[in-house]
């Protein structure tokens, strides 16, 4: 397709109003496979025809009607199973769906989707990739592309997702109230993890369509504008907000990884920053403050400081005080030995740090020895320092880490060789 | 977390291999077609290569003016890599069932007992998951 302006919009408006579709369509049918495989090619069909022809009057009641006959096609198609219902009774069902298809119900349907994609039964990868497709309106090519995986593997791995969903029998609905909790829980857990999918492995500095990261505060905010009374909502997109801020400026230009302390913080994006704060302030004060809100707001305090030395590392160390009590998470236990350690010495850190080591979840993780070595270098045991970043060098499985860790390994080394000339 | 899973062997094996009795060689080829096949069904396929036979391989070195110098003589018992696996699952463990799977096939009974994978984590940056 060509990149013109109406291709752009159809693009745009595609991604935005499938998902839409796809709910009125599930809700009607109650078989999520099909009615996918129906909006799909409901879609690739607008995709074709709004091109050649301009834009409908409504391309929402035009992707729903499109959607609808599929799904009838499909029904009518498939011999062996009973028509329950006439094609003019299906037809009237839809001129009554659409026509009675107000936002609220649209609200709900996307919401209903988004539980469903991301229930917990279903494994991080086919949540992840369901939700993309379903929710996120992307295509399998651009689910497949951000992951760096063939399209064929990335199909198979949504119509396993979609096949997983109808025998376990996952329901179409919102989770009752005694539910909700662990559900949301495991929807945000999905959209996380998509964000740092895309935060830990892209380069450049640029957000867009396709971008792990974009997709993911996209879908977050989506999840907050239809969840706002929720604060850990709130929390996980303010916490999106104020990471992604440091963007610009936490890779260098060969993309190598610069670290927080040594960042130009006047590249941080500040509206961003803003945006993430003032969403936070309204959050925190409603009561139920959860693991979230708490990381979005460790996060606020480092980008508040107008410089790595004047930040505010007591209120850091209280904060991760907090989530430690919150969750019994190894990696919130190291972090807030790294923080104790900026308030209390080197020492501290370490102290804190040994009592991690017998930690099985933590063995052959590179992030122990990474902390350790950092904090044996402030210490002045730069001896030491060089065998943890070795050792930490050799257990990340990422490679812009790699080369940081080598890098500080290599760095103490020749200072401490004397010079040759 | 993707994972190369590596078939290497010796120069012998190699000889060895274009030697296999025809049932056995048609039932290994099938079963490395289909086991491509397999892993894109279960979504984790990204890619498979084999690798040609080692007689035309070759060593190469930078000489002084960067123009390559080669080399093929190699010791009889190096190890050369046959081809490979890339395979995009969620934990060392799923991989690691991948390559016993690929170490059973089929073989003449005089190599039986699997074939070595060597199974190694490519460097992509997975996820910290801090909560």
């Amino acid at each position: 397709m060509r990149a013109d302006p109406l291709n752009v919009q159809i693009e745009r408006l595609l991604q935005e109003l499938t998902p839409q579709v796809l709910g009125s369509v599930v809700r009607r049918f109650r078989d999520f496979a099909a009615a996918e495989d129906a909006v799909q090619e409901a879609a690739l069909a607008a995709a074709g025809q709004w091109s050649r022809d301009g834009l409908p009057e409504n391309p929402r009641a035009w992707l729903t009607q499109v959607a609808f006959r599929r799904m009838v096609d499909q029904i009518r198609s498939d011999a062996a199973r009973r028509l329950r219902e006439s094609e003019a009774a299906l037809e009237a069902a839809y001129q009554k769906e659409w026509a009675a298809l107000d936002t609220a119900a649209q609200e709900d349907d996307t919401l209903a989707l988004l539980f469903m994609c991301c229930h917990p039964s279903l494994t991080p990868a086919s949540a992840i990739a369901l939700t993309l497709r379903a929710v996120g309106g992307l295509t399998t090519a651009e689910i497949a592309h951000a992951f760096l995986v063939p399209e064929a593997t990335m199909a198979q791995r949504i119509s396993r997702a979609k096949q997983n969903i109808k025998n376990s029998g996952i329901p179409f609905e919102m989770p009752t109230a005694e539910e909700r909790v662990p559900r949301l829980r495991s929807v945000l857990h999905t959209l996380y993890l998509i964000f740092n999918e895309g935060y830990t492995s892209s380069n450049g500095p640029d957000l867009r369509r396709g971008d792990l990261s974009y997709e993911a505060m996209r879908l977050t905010r989506m999840a907050h504008h239809l969840q706002a009374e929720d604060a850990e909502v709130a929390g996980l997109y303010a916490l999106m907000l104020l990471t992604d801020a440091r963007r610009p400026a936490r890779t260098g230009p060969e993309g190598e990884l610069i670290p927080l302390t040594q960042q130009d913080r006047t590249l941080w994006n500040r509206g961003q920053i803003a945006e993430g704060i003032a969403l936070l302030s309204e959050a925190l004060p409603r009561g139920s403050v959860g693991p979230y809100q708490l990381q979005a707001a460790i996060a606020a305090v480092h980008d508040e400081a107008a410089s790595a030395d004047e930040t505010d590392w007591p209120q850091i160390l209280a904060l991760y005080d907090m989530l430690r009590r919150m969750s019994d998470n190894p990696m919130v236990r190291l972090n807030h030995a790294i923080a104790a350690a900026m308030v209390h010495g080197p020492n501290k850190g370490l102290e804190l740090l040994d009592t991690l080591q017998t930690d099985v979840r933590l063995t052959n993780h590179h992030r122990l020895d990474a902390a350790r070595a950092h904090l044996l270098e402030r210490a002045g045991n730069h001896q030491a320092a060089i065998i943890h970043y070795r050792a930490a060098a050799g257990k990340t499985a990422n490679l812009p880490e790699r080369n940081y860790l080598l890098t500080q390994a290599a760095r103490l080394s020749s200072e401490q060789r004397p010079s040759n000339g | 977390m993707k994972y190369m899973l590596l078939m290497s062997r010796t120069k012998a094996e190699f000889e060895a291999f274009t030697q296999w009795p025809e049932e056995v060689l048609q039932a290994h080829i099938a079963f490395v077609q289909a086991c491509a096949q397999e892993l894109t069904e279960e979504g984790v396929f990204v890619a498979a290569e084999g690798l040609a036979f080692p007689a035309e391989a070759k060593i190469v070195r930078a000489g002084t003016n960067g123009e390559p110098i080669t080399d093929g003589v190699f010791p009889e018992s190096k190890e050369f890599l046959a081809g490979y696996w890339i395979v995009d699952v969620e934990s060392p463990e799923e991989a690691y069932k991948i390559a016993a799977r690929a170490s059973a096939a089929p073989a003449p009974a005089s190599m039986q007992g699997g074939f070595p994978i060597e199974v190694r984590q490519i460097m992509s940056g997975p996820p910290e998951d801090p909560l």
